[in-house]
């Protein structure tokens, strides 16, 4: 995504990180559940410099029909990146990354949405990134996760995200965008907290055996961190003086 | 893919029954990968290829190397892309037309692990630094299909990039023009081996063939390195894993991806 700086130190002697943060220290974070006035359900999220929005419609009749499913409603997810969010102007149609982090998204949600109890009809959540710093996929599903309790769908649980990695031979949390593109490893990682699954988790980069087990559990520690913001910004809206 | 049917539905039941009982429905351990035949050179034509089968599972790599342009900002590194394709001969459900999310998930699956690996060293793949650099494209294309194509892909570009040979190419009047007499092989390092394991009821199994792919809840696809570290990973399917499990899944494919990559090196040994 270009603009990265050649001579940039990425973990200092004191363990302090380029963007000033430790090395188990993620961005800062805020969630907002709401705030769409035609979705049954929405969520924003602010992470790091990254800014993504969710809308969530349904259950909802499904177009087209033959799409339906007559044992249980359909979850349907496209991760869509603004032409504006990166530094080069990216083209609006969908990649094939898009794509593709589309269906790790759906498929991270699916364990957590109750669809069986909306049998022929669709559940659409539409995740817009408006502006991209690394990590969008952990926090669009973070933010999905949040939108769909806000439109009342039916849940076992909220599926929190976040990315650990391996940044100058340390295992680190929270991969930032200079991390990710100069970094040795970059680790996302979507868990159900209460009921301790992992839903989504890929990995790019090498790690050593011991370094991936480390990996794993230093992201399932964050997400448990992300789950409590998730839990605040439903609590804020529904039950806070603020709530709209 | 494959369609849910009444008899799927009652195959499914077997084979989690099965499962329950330690068996497997094609009589195969939990943790033992179905027999992998390595065909190379089946297109001579290409500067590599490798026919693969793995199980019932048939799918084709051709390698083709050949200048191109640098990516922008990449002036001084090679490209190494793979591409993956289900043929319509290969499955009653396959339709033409543009790439399906999962065929496209595939193939970047695919691509990822051999690329995370560092196998193919792109830069040395560079005739003039930001003019001409060599282009190496992996592209598969699934034949028959039964089951697991994340590592039967993997193995057939695995395998065809192990035994690809490649022209050298220098600057002549600003074109890039092939040196007489330069072949050599395909400079690579390490053998990535993927391997992907499903989870049906509570049980892990890897390999799995078509009928266990339709009755998994979920599966996750790690590539490992010669060395024994994990060098990529996706988890995918309607369901989740365990801490445990992602950790039990990461020491078998370390395992199992072991013997994997001594049949890669054998098929290396015998094109040479």
């Amino acid at each position: 995504m270009g603009g990265r700086d050649a001579t940039m130190v990425l973990l200092d002697e004191n363990g302090i990180r380029c963007d000033g943060r430790k090395i188990d220290e993620p961005r800062k974070i805020m969630i907002r559940a709401g705030g769409l006035k035609n979705a049954d359900g929405s969520a924003y999220i602010e992470f790091g410099d990254n800014k993504i929005l969710v809308g969530v419609f349904g259950p909802r009749d499904v177009h087209p029909k033959h799409m339906s499913n007559t044992d249980t409603g359909i979850l349907r997810v496209r991760y869509h990146m603004e032409p504006f969010s990166v530094d080069e102007r990216k083209r609006p149609a969908p990649s094939r990354r898009e794509i593709e982090i589309s269906k790790v998204i759906k498929e991270a949600l699916e364990p957590a949405v109750m669809l069986e109890k909306f049998p022929r009809t669709a559940v659409d959540v539409f995740i817009e990134v408006l502006q991209a710093d690394g990590g969008t996929r952990c926090a669009a599903l973070t933010a999905a996760s949040v939108a769909l309790a806000d439109a009342g769908i039916p849940m076992r649980d909220m599926v929190a995200a976040i990315a650990s990695g391996k940044v100058a031979d340390t295992i680190v949390l929270d991969v930032n965008n200079e991390e990710d593109q100069a970094g040795q490893a970059d680790m996302p990682i979507g868990y159900m907290p209460s009921l301790k699954k992992i839903t989504l988790l890929q990995l790019d980069g090498v790690l050593t055996p011991e370094e991936y087990k480390k990996c794993v559990d230093v992201g399932v520690k964050g997400c448990e961190v992300v789950y409590e913001l998730q839990k605040k910004a439903l609590h804020d809206k529904y039950f806070g003086n603020s709530g709209d | 893919m494959a369609t849910v049917s009444v008899i799927d539905e009652l195959k499914k039941a077997q084979i989690l029954a099965l499962l329950e009982e330690g068996k497997r429905v094609d009589g195969r351990a939990f943790d033992e990968p179905r027999e992998l035949k390595i065909e190379i050179n089946a297109i001579p034509k290409a500067n590599g290829s490798a026919r693969v089968y793995l199980g019932d599972t048939d799918v084709l790599c051709g390698v083709k190397i050949q200048p191109d342009r640098p990516f922008p900002d990449m002036g001084d590194k090679g490209i190494f892309m793979c591409t993956a394709e289900l043929l319509p001969l290969s499955h009653p459900t396959v339709e033409t037309g543009p790439p399906q999310a999962p065929v496209i998930e595939l193939a970047r699956v695919v691509d990822r692990g051999i690329r995370e690996s560092h196998m193919v060293d792109v830069t040395q793949l560079v005739i003039e630094k930001d003019k001409s650099v060599v282009g190496v494209f992996a592209d598969i294309v699934v034949i028959d299909y039964d089951g697991n194509l994340f590592d039967a892909c993997s193995y057939a570009a695995t395998a065809a990039l192990l035994t690809s040979k490649t022209p050298t190419w220098e600057m002549v009047d600003d074109q890039p023009s092939v040196v007489e007499g330069g072949e050599k092989q395909l400079p690579v390092s390490t053998i990535p081996v993927s391997i992907t394991m499903g989870k049906i009821g509570n049980h892990i199994v890897v390999d799995p063939n078509g009928d266990e792919w339709a009755s998994m809840a979920c599966r996750v696809t790690i590539t490992t390195d010669s060395d024994g570290n994990i060098c990529a990973l996706q988890k995918g399917g309607s369901d989740g894993f365990t801490q445990e499990e992602i950790n039990q899944c990461g020491d078998l494919s370390i395992k199992i991806g072991a013997k994997i990559r001594e049949q890669l090196k054998s098929a290396q040994q015998e094109s040479q």
